[in-house]
């Protein structure tokens, strides 16, 4: 099979379509004025991508990523939103003042990614059948669990730590309260 | 296999599971009318269709399909409209990935299928939080609050249990995880399987978890600006989730198709026989227990749920390596 950017094969077609999705749904959330509708078009972004990953054959990063970002992250948005402030209609205060330099970072960041990945995947073609054993929740947990645990172990005291600070955090303002009461 | 059969096959099957998906709530819901009503010592519909009332939700479905379906004029029209279908649709996509009997009787052998059902029945809880928001009422509001805070808690404790499975099994296809089970798994799994059904009943809203919806105090929570057909996808909706978590219940905890005689031939039926007596244990809770209170609920979970499920990972992980 010859590659090449000029005769795509339908996949090729789908992920292209897909990450127009991605982006398109990625530029709403910034842009509307509606907080929740922002948080919802959140969630569009995050299925697609979803999307891509299995359209790139990593099964259980997809359903990862729909079961961690698009269910509980959203939630726990909306939920915050919902508990502080979530009128219907537009929100003026979303025209911040930092719109400016945000875009410029935003670019920029975006910019350095799309340059580094084309330069370290420009000449590597994936041949989606070939590559379907490798997204499987069995390889994925072999090179996890028998090359990276390391890496992944201090992940988890990572998490840990920053879990028993949350916890810390929470219980000292209630103490003062408790003290000044 | 030339490719005319296997798309013949492929529409079979969705064919199928969408039917079941339509039939088998209704029938979870005609049973909760009749046990409820034998329960407190009433008959129940008796009318509707003849035979002991066993038409009467298709005629609600008829009464839902003629009313108007209303939308608030303050309300965010499109969120409001799109709720419903956020709520129903992940438990028709759950749906195809359990298996009813043995070998091929499933939607699609998914090989991460109990990732998969999990991970879109987490979609679900987002109906009801688009539904109180969109409808611009502090009722609904103020149930979407409830539910979130509710989900939030008991996402933890169900993920954990069903984990401690799919360890024991060594795999995270459905199929495989029946493929591996034994009959002793029910008493080695047991807190587990107490731990997910609990939390799977507070997922669903269903008493005594009922607080985001609770009638006497915030009138039906999100839902109560809904009317017709909208609202009964909602109620669809509630009715599917159970049918879900009693087949995944069953498939997780009780050996699905495994059964005393003849598994190989009628697996499905007993996959049939426990889901229903699962079904009509949720609608036994629901007779028989008091709701619980926002503290209760969150101290419930956090304090017998995830440490009953972290023990059950760890007696699964010393039971496996032993």
């Amino acid at each position: 099979m010859s590659h090449g950017y000029l005769s795509p094969t339908g996949l090729e077609i789908a992920f292209v379509l897909i990450g127009l999705v991605t982006l398109g749904s990625g530029l709403l959330v910034v842009t509307v004025k509606n907080l929740v509708h922002a948080a919802l078009w959140l969630l569009v972004c995050m299925g697609s991508i979803a999307v891509e990953y299995l359209l790139l054959t990593a099964e259980l990063l997809a359903w990862i990523q729909v079961l961690i970002y698009a269910g509980a992250i959203i939630v726990l948005f909306l939920f915050g939103l919902m508990l502080t402030r979530a009128p219907i209609g537009p929100t003026e205060e979303l025209n911040v003042r930092h719109r400016w330099p945000a875009l410029i970072v935003g670019l920029g960041a975006a910019g350095t990614l799309v340059t580094v990945i084309v330069q370290a995947y420009q000449h590597t073609w994936f041949d989606p059948r070939g590559a379907v054993p490798l997204g499987s929740g069995e390889a994925l947990g072999t090179q996890l669990f028998k090359y990276w645990v390391l890496p992944f172990e201090v992940l988890s005291v990572l998490l840990l730590a920053a879990l028993v600070g949350a916890i810390v955090l929470s219980r000292r303002g209630r103490d003062t309260e408790e003290a000044e009461a | 296999m030339s490719s005319l059969t296997w798309w013949l096959e492929v529409g079979l099957r969705i064919v199928v599971v969408f039917l079941g998906f339509m039939v088998i709530p209704l029938v979870v819901g005609q049973m909760e009318h009749k046990a409820m009503a034998h329960m407190q010592g009433r008959l129940g519909p008796m009318e509707a269709g003849g035979f002991h009332g066993w038409a009467q939700l298709v005629a609600d479905g008829v009464k839902f399909a003629q009313k108007e379906a209303v939308v608030p004029a303050a309300a965010d029209r499109r969120v409001f409209q799109a709720a419903p279908a956020v709520a129903l649709i992940p438990y028709l996509l759950a749906l195809i990935v359990i298996p009813i009997g043995p070998g091929t009787q499933v939607g699609v052998d998914l090989d991460l299928g109990l990732f998969f059902a999990l991970a879109v029945m987490g979609i679900a809880v987002l109906g009801p939080l688009m539904a109180g928001w969109s409808s611009a009422n502090k009722y609904s509001l103020l149930g979407a609050l409830r539910s979130a805070a509710q989900l939030m808690a008991y996402e933890l404790p169900m993920l954990l249990s069903a984990v401690s499975v799919a360890m024991a099994a060594g795999t995270l296809s459905l199929p495989g995880i029946l493929g591996a089970w034994h009959w002793y798994w029910i008493p080695w799994q047991l807190v587990g399987g107490f731990v997910f059904f609990t939390a799977g009943l507070a997922e669903l809203q269903r008493p005594p978890f009922d607080m985001p919806v609770a009638d006497s105090e915030i009138i039906f929570g999100a839902y109560t600006e809904y009317t017709g057909l909208r609202f009964a996808l909602f109620l669809l909706a509630e009715y599917a989730g159970i049918v879900v978590l009693c087949l995944l219940t069953t498939v997780l905890f009780l050996g699905g198709w495994h059964g005393p005689v003849a598994d190989q031939q009628l697996g499905w039926l007993w996959t049939a026989i426990k889901t229903f007596a699962l079904a009509f244990v949720v609608i036994w809770l629901r007779v028989s227990y008091p709701r619980l209170r926002a503290d209760q609920l969150q101290k419930f979970a956090w304090t017998v749920l995830i440490p009953l499920a972290l023990f059950q990972l760890a007696l699964t992980g010393v039971v496996k390596v032993l």
